[in-house]
């Protein structure tokens, strides 16, 4: 098994955030009650989508410099994953609202960018499966991938934290700092994060070599 | 006084039979399993969860090397 080590590194991370957190001490706060350990599952959900959306577009900046039909496979396949786990983040997100906010789909501004940026996502794939030439597609592929990234940035990094959202962290006070994020829970949740980032990272390898694969027969 | 009744006790617990006391307690459980709301059982269903996932991961992964070794030679 290729790379076994950080693959192993990923299970452990991510199997040490479900065990501590659901047993770790967390705050007593109103409302949330013990929903609040959903911060380990959920949130990490849209780190590692941010981390797989990244790696796409550094990807599809490589094959716009140069093509290779590797480095825009893997444009793909993280764009691929990144969609899998921002779905995964929009279901769990949806659960917990509905349970907390009191409704599964509220107008905040959080909500509806990462609505946005799914479309914009699930375009680029639709433009892709729209190009038969693997050069052309790449290219197209490649430029609308920038402007997928930029506007992900825009739509759940700017625009809701310049108005007011029920996420903390946003409307004017940005930053971990405000957070519920105690010193207890914050070791769990990195761990979650990079586990989480470790296996996106892990799908996306298995898919590409499977269809590198299928393309050398 | 005190002293008196402290003794009266001691003489009934030894009076009474251990079985009788232990049957007061309940038969023996996995009682810490159940503990704190039964939460272990939700960690132990989530962990099987992830196990599973993991080793399906694993082995699709060795599947892929092996066909990556043959097209290789």
């Amino acid at each position: 098994m290729k790379g076994i080590w950080w693959k192993v590194l990923g299970i452990i991370l991510v199997a040490y955030s479900i065990i501590m957190g659901l047993l770790g001490e967390v705050p007593r706060l109103d409302i949330l009650n013990e929903t609040i350990r959903v911060l380990y599952y959920h949130v990490p959900m849209w780190f590692s989508m941010i981390a797989m959306m990244l790696l796409s577009v550094i990807f599809s900046i490589l094959t716009l410099g140069n093509y290779s039909f590797n480095r825009d496979l893997w444009a793909y396949e993280f764009a691929r994953t990144g969609f899998l786990l921002s779905s995964l983040g929009l279901l769990t997100g949806m659960f917990w609202a509905q349970f907390t906010w009191g409704s599964f789909w509220t107008n905040d501004p959080k909500l509806n960018g990462t609505a946005v940026t799914m479309l914009i996502y699930l375009a680029y794939f639709v433009l892709r499966g729209s190009v038969e030439d693997p050069q052309k597609k790449a290219r197209l592929a490649g430029v609308y991938n920038i402007f997928a990234f930029v506007m992900m940035i825009v739509f759940i990094g700017i625009l809701p934290r310049l108005t007011d959202s029920l996420h903390p962290g946003n409307g004017g006070n940005p930053g971990f700092n405000q957070y519920d994020l105690n010193s207890d829970m914050r070791p769990i949740f990195y761990a979650a994060v990079v586990g989480w980032i470790l296996i996106g990272l892990w799908i996306s390898q298995l898919r590409s070599r499977f269809i590198k694969l299928s393309h050398e027969e | 006084m005190k002293n008196k009744i402290n003794y009266l006790l001691l003489s009934l617990l030894m009076a009474t039979p251990m079985g009788l006391i232990a049957q007061e307690a309940g038969p023996e459980m996995a009682d810490t399993f159940r503990a704190e709301g039964k939460i272990y059982v939700v960690v132990g269903v989530l962990l099987i969860i992830f196990a599973g996932i993991a080793t399906y991961l694993i082995r699709l992964d060795r599947k892929i090397s092996k066909l990556e070794k043959v097209n290789n030679k």
